[in-house]
């Protein structure tokens, strides 16, 4: 089944990029951003001295259910639906939307609670519940940045890291989140005004709708992992629970999440353990929500399992470690890749599950330096499924051009030394007013700077100066 | 299914361990010996006017505390806005405690309760007997009674980065986190 939703990117990487490209503080933030999140990574990483074999069991168990998926799929649903839960099946993200908003019409509930999900937001949920007249309130204060700018996440893991704390006092501002005298851009204050406006919701709401990190076939539990409570909030309060489950999500046995639970938080934030997390199963009599719906997604799944090579994406779970680490990503930002899976993970899973269109330019978004498959938990070999999807799919016609410019400048070293030394000398004024950084290099290597900071060509070259004393 | 990896045992004295990744996560944590738990309770809960505390939870726990008593289940369930009151804390016990990251883990046991009760208030005391800490992730599940019940896995207050990365303690679930160890 091919997937549909926001799982398609709008424009072409190349072109929306150009746009990203161009935002200074947008580079700044995800450049602190990345950086942190992985330097706090590593620190975690090395205290743990199984964590290869860890990688080893992780990739294992996720292969193993993708080998054996549909007899899992139903173990599961047999045992949730034993432990009082009701099982929905959709194939695409239109069928998936329209299973909860029905579900959600059916409870007479006007405004719902949202845990931060990949799998709703794959699914263009928020914008399907609106269409019906259901207004869905994003809990997670990131989510809920980004919900009340109208615009959408850029980092799977910290969404509006595009933003800075004046921006969002200003987004709070406009949407009635702070009092008179609370209008300060400290961030505590700023949470404490988000804690104050979500409360209310979570009190009064009649629906959570969450995602899930697993779910567990031989028990049907289901597991989210997350940091600020906001989960536990939608979880717990609400009198119906809908959780929404790409079917890649299941592990075999209860046992197997030692695996993941230390996995997932070292690889997502760099922390020990995230701060809350939540297995429930079905129905629990007197706690929590009384009503539990899950829907399975397919929305393009299946399709990725047929390719022997590619099917490893969908071992992925949803750590962003390979966003952090990657230099396109860093330079570029989640938007650029148009579907909600951006970065690495992004430029293999988003055109796997949904073939054509401009999720085909994906697979070139990449540098191919390695450097996400060193960091994935589940040890999905990134940039061999990038080339396998290079080689199968049809080349962008831009990437085709920008290539046989450059080994056209390359293949002529007299070529070369000329282009080189053309941006030497158009650098040099350049080099009083900004440094030792300059953003344009003239044809054919602008192809090159024009999204690149490039550090100044040496006044001059070693082939000059060589000639100039060894003559 | 290769599993390699550590399933138990290692990494020297739990309590030590457990106390240090606590701290680390803005937890407050107290060691104390089971004849000193009551004055220790009533200490951390000075400031708060009431405490919430599970059907099961013991006597004992709350020997000393002068504030209001509310037990849940008895004679009802406490209401939701009954939690949320200012100056309301929560104390519960746990099923297992995980040295390795920092976590308790609550298994809605008798002195653990619903699920509700740990989330609302704005203070969770929790008591961890050093009986109860498993070295590492795979121990710690393997020893839980029933995986099936509802379980919330704790590690430090609520906690948010989301702003340029500062993080702030307590968006939604409870913002002063007090462990107290057994010993
Ligand atoms: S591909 Fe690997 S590193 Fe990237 S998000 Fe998925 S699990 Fe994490």
């Amino acid at each position: 089944m091919t997937g549909t939703g926001n799982i398609v990117a709008r424009l072409p990487f190349p072109v929306a990029a150009r746009k990203e490209l161009a935002d200074t503080q947008l580079r700044a933030n995800l450049r602190r951003a990345t950086h942190t999140i992985r330097d706090k990574r590593l620190r975690v990483v090395g205290e743990v001295p199984d964590w290869e074999e860890l990688r080893v069991a992780g990739a294992a168990i996720k292969d193993d259910v993708l080998a054996r998926l549909p007899e899992l799929l139903e173990r599961f649903e047999a045992a949730a639906t034993a432990a009082g839960a009701t099982v929905h099946w959709a194939r695409d993200a239109a069928e998936a939307c329209t299973v909860v908003t029905d579900l959600v019409r059916r409870s007479g509930a006007t405004e719902v609670v949202k845990v931060k999900s990949m799998a709703t937001q794959e699914i263009g949920l928020n914008e399907a519940l609106e269409a019906a007249g259901i207004e869905a309130v994003e809990t997670d204060l990131a989510e809920l940045i980004v919900q009340l700018a109208g615009d959408t996440p850029s980092h799977i893991l910290v969404p509006a890291i595009h933003y800075n704390r004046t921006q969002i006092r200003d987004i709070f501002d406009r949407n009635g989140l702070l009092s008179d005298r609370a209008r300060t851009d400290d961030p505590p204050a700023l949470a404490e005004a988000a804690r104050r406006h979500l409360r209310a919701k979570f009190l009064s709401a009649k629906v959570g709708i969450s995602g899930a990190n697993f779910a567990v076939a031989d028990s049907g539990t289901l597991v989210v992992v997350e940091s600020e409570g906001n989960g536990r909030m939608c979880l717990t309060l609400p009198e119906t629970l809908i959780s929404v489950v790409g079917i890649e999500k299941i592990v075999p046995t209860f046992r197997d999440l030692e695996v993941f639970l230390q996995l997932l938080p070292r690889s997502s934030t760099g922390e020990r353990m995230n701060p809350y997390t939540s297995l429930w199963t079905g129905v629990t009599p007197g706690d929590g929500p009384q009503t539990v719906h899950i829907v399975l997604v397919d929305n393009g799944r299946t399709d990725t399992l047929a390719d022997e090579v590619g099917r490893q994406a969908l071992r992925c779970i949803r750590c962003s470690a390979c966003l952090n680490v990657c230099p396109v990503y860093e330079r570029v930002g989640g938007h650029a890749y148009g579907s909600v899976y951006p970065g690495p993970i992004g430029a293999i899973l988003s055109p796997q599950m949904s073939g054509g269109g401009a999720n085909r330019t994906l697979p070139y978004a990449s540098t191919l330096c390695g450097a996400c498959f060193d960091a994935c938990p589940v040890r999905i070999n990134i940039p061999e499924v990038l080339v396998h999807l290079r080689q199968i799919g049809k080349h962008p016609p831009a990437e085709r051009a920008a290539m046989r410019a450059l080994s056209w400048t390359m293949r002529d070293r007299r070529r070369y030394a000329a282009a080189l030394r053309l941006a030497r000398r158009s650098a040099a004024p350049v080099r009083w007013l900004a440094g030792d950084r300059i953003r344009h290099l003239p044809w054919p290597l602008s192809a090159w700077t024009r999204f690149r900071d490039a550090p100044l060509p040496a006044p001059e070259s070693f082939r000059d100066w060589w000639t100039r004393a060894h003559g | 299914m290769p599993r390699g990896y550590r399933t138990g045992g290692g990494d020297g004295d739990l309590v030590e361990v457990l106390v240090d990744r606590l701290v680390d996560y803005k937890a407050n944590v107290r060691r104390c010996a089971a004849d000193e738990l009551g004055a220790t309770v009533a200490e951390l809960l000075s400031g708060d006017s009431a405490v919430v505390v599970p059907a099961g939870a013991p006597q004992a726990w709350l020997s000393a505390y002068q504030g209001k008593i509310l037990r849940d289940g008895e004679p009802r369930p406490l209401a939701v806005a009954e939690l949320d009151a200012p100056g309301v804390a929560v104390l519960t016990g746990c099923a297992v405690a995980i040295a390795q990251t920092g976590t308790l883990i609550l298994d809605a046991g008798p002195d653990q309760g619903r699920r509700a009760l740990t989330l609302v208030p704005d203070h969770h005391v929790c008591v961890v007997h050093s009986g109860q800490i498993a070295a590492g992730v795979p121990e710690a599940l393997g020893r839980l009674a029933d995986p099936t019940r509802p379980l919330t896995l704790v590690s430090g207050p609520s906690a948010t980065s989301d702003i340029e990365l500062n993080r702030v303690e307590g968006v939604h679930g409870p913002r002063r986190l007090d462990v107290i160890v057994v010993l």
